[in-house]
């Protein structure tokens, strides 16, 4: 399955990516190639498989409604760039992507 | 041409927990923005999510109380977005296996007559996402120079009801969601408060010529804030659907946000919240298999929903069906009137009470049973006095709004006021005769077959009382003595 320029700019828009048109161009043939490489199992009959979405048998892992301690302000926003009045900052929401 | 519209709903509710869903993270509301944060719900790399087992339970009870089936394999997935009010830019949620699908409710349409069956399409569980805050542009997205974010809600359970697009009317939608939240406070799942936000709804509609099967083109509207939004929004947006059609219009596929100021729809700029999603299974997160057993026990301990509660109502306080529908519309209105029961007065003088004066204070305020000075104690004991001839009916309307709005004892008022009703035989008899003697026109009137002239003579025995003669004696010593 072949991945267009289209697609690339799609999946680069979703993800908020600015793309060079070289680099455009080099990521739908790598992402069609692992595309390719995945289409193998298609070779395969799986008609009695059901869908995996985890390879250890495992199931029902929970924990108990308790609460434990939080983080301080401080701590939380120690990583973020920008603070103001406790919240982290983002920039403009709607409206053209800055990095675009 | 004659048009109907479709109708259905999706609710979030945000559940009762005293930790979030994957972490263990504290659910209180109103502290200091991120505080009641930690690496999970902050999304830091290398956490790993857990599963609060109180929510699993708490969207099953509510999948049974809704009549759905319980998946007894579930999962939870991915939904990727980039909007920063999630950390990760994904929430998890669920996807093709939601824990709960296929119920539905019924719906009282007490005015119109009618009951009405909504399907329930699908129960799932999700991750609540955090607070926006956006600077600049008059605090709107539109045109905020940026944004702050808060993750203290982020992380916490939000349980989504979706329904199958089975109302007609505005009003329907109303019952329903009404009626929907009255269930998750009897199951105490969630406080379901549309002012804080615990429980929101969003709505899809559409519109078709009546007597068409298929489905036209729907419009999903937001930002409906209370149940009267939800109703004037889908008033308005229905009639714009029909303009637009009859006009030859096509109808877009979109988001439109409700202006309850402007009471209009708007189109959402909606290229911003491209709904592709690319869920899939999170690996952090092993399936659900529910056992059976557990599913048993869950619905043994199904409280009282408002359907029985109501059926109860009419059959153990002989109450009709209007009062039954109006009584357990909410949990604490449903409480409130068994208290005052309980306390010995009359049930259907204290349901008339609630119903009538009671509930027309509450609209004019706004407010709900919970929050008024007014208690159980005071309509039992306002019933009481006067079931007891103490005071009379008009008296008690009298004394409401001082008791509603100082939540003074009916009693204390009535004492303050000297409002105690006169039952004294021979003092009102001294009143009526000089009524009587004051007014010899209304007199003949009366004597020469003229009715309302009675009304008339009593008024005046009520006004030189200030409304204290007990109006039974009253009538009947006026009759006695012009007969
Ligand atoms: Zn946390």
């Amino acid at each position: 399955m072949a991945i267009s320029i289209k697609d690339v700019e799609h999946i680069a828009w979703l993800a908020r990516l600015a793309l060079t048109h070289e680099e455009k161009e080099k990521f739908a043939g790598q992402l069609s190639n692992i595309l390719e490489h995945a289409g193998k199992i298609s070779e395969l009959n799986l008609k009695n498989v059901a869908p995996t979405s985890h390879a250890v048998p495992v199931s029902n892992v929970f924990r108990d409604d308790v609460s434990g301690p939080c983080l301080e302000q401080d701590e939380a926003l120690a990583n973020a760039p920008k603070r103001e009045d406790g919240g982290f900052v983002v920039p403009k929401i709607v409206g053209e992507p800055a990095a675009m | 041409m004659e048009y109907e519209a479709v109708i259905g709903l999706e609710i979030h509710v945000e559940l009762l927990t005293e930790s979030k869903m994957f972490c263990d993270s504290t659910t209180r509301f109103g502290e200091e923005p991120n505080t009641q944060v930690c690496p999970v719900c902050l999304g830091m790399p290398g956490t790993l999510p857990v599963i609060n087992k109180k929510a699993i339970e708490q969207t099953v009870k509510t999948g049974l109380a809704l009549n759905c089936d319980i998946a007894l394999f579930s999962q939870f997935h991915r939904k990727n977005y980039f909007y920063p009010d999630m950390p990760k830019n994904y929430q998890i949620s669920q996807y093709d296996l939601p824990l709960a699908s296929g119920g539905y409710v019924e719906v009282e349409m007490e005015e119109e007559g009618y009951t009405t069956t909504v399907g329930i399409t699908r129960v799932h569980l999700e991750e609540d996402t955090g607070k926006l805050v956006h600077v600049g542009g008059a605090g709107r997205i539109a045109g905020a120079e940026y944004s702050l974010v808060d993750f203290n809600r982020a992380g916490v359970p939000l349980m989504e009801i979706v329904t199958e697009p089975d109302m007609r009317i505005p009003v329907e939608a109303k019952a329903f969601a009404q009626k929907l939240r009255a269930i998750i406070q009897s199951l105490g799942v969630s406080d379901v408060s549309m002012e804080k936000g615990s429980m929101r709804l969003d709505v899809n509609c559409s519109v078709r010529p009546k007597g068409v099967e298929e489905f036209g083109v729907k419009t999903e509207i937001k930002n409906l804030n209370s149940f009267r939004s939800l109703e004037r929004g889908l008033a308005y947006e229905i009639k714009r659907q029909i303009e637009a059609v009859e006009a030859g219009e096509e109808i877009v596929q979109e988001t439109r946000h409700w202006d309850e100021t402007t009471g209009r729809t708007s189109t959402l700029r909606t290229k911003e919240y491209a709904h592709d999603y690319r869920y899939f299974p999170d690996p952090d997160l092993v399936p659900m298999e529910l056992d059976p057993a557990w599913i048993e026990e869950i619905t043994s301990t199904l409280p009282e929903l408002p359907d029985e509660r109501r059926r109860r109502f009419m059959e153990e306080y002989g109450l009709p069906s209007h009062d039954a529908t109006l009584l357990t519309a909410t949990k604490a209105s449903a409480d409130f009137y068994e208290e005052a029961v309980s306390l010995g007065a009359n049930a259907k003088n204290v349901s008339n009470w609630m119903i009538v004066e009671l509930a027309s204070y509450l609209n004019a305020e706004n407010l709900e049973i919970d929050e008024c000075a007014v208690t159980p104690r005071h309509i039992a004991e306002l019933v009481k006095m006067i079931d007891a001839g103490t005071i009379s009916g008009k008296i008690a309307k009298d004394i409401f709004g001082e008791m509603f709005e100082t939540g003074k004892l009916p009693s204390i008022i009535v004492e303050e006021r000297g409002l105690i009703q006169i039952s004294d035989e021979s003092e009102i008899a001294a009143i009526v005769e000089a009524v009587i003697e004051e007014n010899p026109k209304s007199v003949e009137d009366y004597r020469g077959g003229k009715q309302q002239a009675l009304g008339f003579l009593v008024g005046q025995v009520m006004r030189l009382t200030k409304g204290r003669a007990n109006p039974a004696l009253v009538n009947k010593l006026l009759k006695e003595k012009l007969s």
